[in-house]
């Protein structure tokens, strides 16, 4: 049987469908966290909040580009899960996670200074 | 056999709303996306928006298909079907929304 993707599928056996679904329901919970930022990053502009206008940019820009890359990650973490799930090795730690919490935390930091230095 | 292994109403269940909830959020950033684009856009924006709709329905028509080959598929104790292009379809249209917000952004489009 040949399912998509090939550098998944064609290793291993079939694990415990239960864990096939919530590495499923991870990669869509990803997604949705991705489009929390873009709105999030369109929303600082659109509703032009008042904040120092450059760092304001920043906070958008760098919102806007975590967000479209989220999907990218979380995909590539989902077939490297299916894969491990599927030949019995230990879940590979995420790739999602690092980038997440230290691009989160400098926008926070970019949105503090820009409510400080008005 | 197929209640023996695991709760089958629970997981597919969960998965099935997840996917719900994932295909309301790109509905609601597409229609959304209508109002942001028109100062840039002008009556394009309802075409731009109108396809986002549309592949948003589509998708949440493919995971609710998906949804019941999965329970097929659990009944009969057969390998669940990849969900690889539902997932991907999901990811481009999450892209796609970050290049629609950067172009609101980059357009300086405000609400107020």
């Amino acid at each position: 049987m040949s399912r998509f993707p090939r550098w998944v599928y064609e290793h291993g056996s079939e694990p415990d469908p239960r864990f096939s679904l919530a590495n499923e329901r991870t990669f869509l919970a990803w997604s949705r966290t991705a489009l929390a930022l873009i709105a999030a990053g369109v929303a600082l502009e659109a509703l032009a909040m008042p904040l120092e206008p450059a760092l304001r940019a920043v906070a958008a820009a760098l919102l806007l580009v975590l967000g479209a890359v989220l999907p990218l990650l979380s995909w590539w973490d989902w077939g490297r899960a299916e894969r491990a799930m599927r030949v019995g090795a230990p879940l590979p730690s995420s790739h999602v996670r690092l980038p997440l919490a230290v691009g989160t935390s400098l926008v926070s930091v970019l949105v503090l200074l820009g409510l400080l230095l008005r | 056999m197929s209640g023996d292994l695991f709760d089958a109403g629970l997981q597919p269940e969960r998965t099935r709303l997840a996917w719900r909830r994932t295909t309301l959020t790109l509905l609601v950033g597409a229609v959304a996306s209508t109002r942001l684009l028109a100062p840039l856009l002008g009556g394009w924006a309802l075409l731009v928006g109108s396809a986002g709709v549309v592949a948003s329905l589509l998708l949440w028509r493919g995971a609710t298909r998906r949804g019941r080959a999965v329970d097929r598929a659990l009944e009969a104790g057969r390998p669940l079907p990849s969900p690889a292009p539902a997932l991907l379809g999901v990811a481009v249209a999450t892209v796609v929304a970050g290049v629609v917000g950067a172009l609101v952004v980059v357009g300086g489009v405000t609400l107020l």
